[in-house]
């Protein structure tokens, strides 16, 4: 019976073993052939793809499961990168916001190396009641500001969480625009101000 | 008939482009009604079959000898079963490659011949997307069924998978985060679950398409090119083993689903 046992437990550990391996080489197999395949074009470059940080390496690992432990140590991690705008000035331009969030443009091997990125937020976000195309892989933010006011921990986390979405909720499929460097510190500004002044179209 | 509905089409597209660009589903579905017995793809359709038996390259012949997994010469269900493991160059290839590999076989064409213009446009034609929509209007009406018995096939299949869930570059985005949930739009546009079976069945039997918007039909590896820039990733090769893995993906997660293409789509 315990012979049994044993021989059990081997078979369990070699078969436990033999499918870590298996996906490990799936994976190695995986990364050869992103690095023989694709090429890089314009602001797309193959060496920004093949070298992931900690987001993009534990996400890709654990697309739907990612264990609570270590959610939590990565939105920690991810607090930590956040830069909030030196001036303490928070809010720009909504219109200049608004522009942002309607253009899809940048970083694609379409796009020129240096024009100027956008936030496409209404390619996932309902925002005003103006634009009805718009996505639904976020929530809403119509009424963002009209619902949650501008005080300074509204304002400082709304900041934060266009910066870097991984600090407060891992494996997000919201792009880092201020991490990354998707969009400049006076885009984010706009973009603030598109969701929190009350002039703005989205809290009309 | 179909001549017939061709003509039609012709009529047509001048008040039905508009509503078709206008992003919407309802429009979009309408608008295919419409065109049902006249899908401009049969015209790519047509020039396909005249260049699978029309004697070319430096060997001058043609490519009705070409084993897309069936056997030499057969086309009739040969895409319902691609990508697959081919003996013969002991890899798994999807249709495209495997073309570009009857052209340089049997014709003698060079790779650089063989890949010129995968993606045709104004005044530039492509003679791969013809071939393509030739050998897949084949399949139509016959059930996917891509073959996973092949240690090279799970492979492709495993590889494929984890590039579906790859994230990386500037936006930290993979195939995955547009492509794993039910009822998700960007702007307007619907997107497909892959991981869902009908979803993928949908989506996948659907490809080639005539694309109103291009005015082409554009093929598998034109879609997943479009994904791949919009994902903030390089540019994939033309025939490259990584657009097979990840088709092979999405291929085996549409087995079953009745293959319609090409189809129409905005």
């Amino acid at each position: 019976m315990k012979k049994i046992a044993i021989v059990l437990a081997v078979t369990a550990t070699i078969a436990g073993c033999a499918t870590v391996a298996a996906d490990t080489d799936y994976g190695k197999a995986a990364m050869a052939m992103l690095k023989s395949d694709f090429k890089s074009k314009g602001p797309a470059t193959l060496e920004r793809v093949l070298k992931q940080d900690e987001v993009q390496e534990l996400c890709s690992e654990y697309p739907h499961d990612l264990p609570k432990d270590k959610a939590a140590a990565l939105e920690a991690s991810q607090l930590k990168t956040i830069k909030y705008p030196i001036d303490g000035k928070y809010l720009g331009d909504w219109k200049s916001g608004e522009k942002i969030a309607q253009s899809g443009r940048g970083m694609q091997s379409s796009d020129a190396v240096g024009s100027p990125n956008g936030g496409n937020c209404y390619a996932c976000h309902q925002m005003t009641k103006e634009e009805i195309s718009f996505g639904n892989i976020g929530p809403s933010l119509y009424h963002y500001g009209k619902l949650r006011g501008q005080s300074e921990d509204i304002v400082k986390y709304t900041w934060a969480k266009i910066y870097n979405p991984q600090a407060f909720s891992a494996c997000s499929n919201m792009p880092r625009f201020g991490h990354n460097g998707i969009l400049e510190e006076k885009q984010i500004k706009d973009v603030m101000a598109l969701l929190l002044d009350p002039a703005s179209p989205v809290n009309k | 008939m179909r001549r017939k509905g061709l003509y039609f089409f012709a009529a047509v597209i001048v008040s039905a482009a508009v509503p078709a660009m206008a992003d919407s589903s309802d429009e979009i579905a309408k608008y295919r009604q419409l065109l049902a017995d006249g899908n401009p793809a049969e015209l790519w359709e047509m020039r396909g079959e005249e260049l699978w038996k029309m004697k070319a390259g430096p060997k001058n012949v043609t490519l009705e000898k070409c084993d897309l997994g069936k056997g030499p010469g057969v086309v009739k269900g040969a895409y319902a079963e691609l990508p697959r493991y081919f003996k013969d160059v002991n890899k798994v290839m999807d249709l495209e490659q495997r073309l570009v590999h009857c052209r340089m076989t049997l014709q003698g064409l060079t790779l650089e011949q063989a890949t010129a213009i995968p993606f045709g446009a104004a005044g530039k034609p492509s003679t791969i997307e013809p071939i393509v929509s030739y050998v897949t209007a084949e399949s139509r009406g016959i059930k996917m069924s891509v073959p996973m018995s092949h240690p090279e096939e799970k492979r492709a299949y495993e590889i494929g998978k984890k590039i579906f869930f790859y994230r990386g570059g500037s936006h930290d985005f993979a195939c995955a985060t547009c492509h794993s949930t039910d009822n998700q739009r960007i702007r307007l546009q619907d997107l497909p679950n892959l991981l869902n079976k009908s979803n993928a069945q949908a989506a996948y039997t659907t490809w080639p398409a005539y694309r109103v918007s291009q005015g082409e039909v554009r093929t598998m590896q034109h879609r997943l090119n479009d994904c791949f820039r919009q994902q903030r990733f390089p540019q994939p090769l033309y025939g490259s083993d990584v657009i097979t893995a990840v088709t092979m993906f999405m291929a085996k997660n549409a087995d079953g689903g009745v293959y319609n293409g090409p189809a129409l789509k905005r």
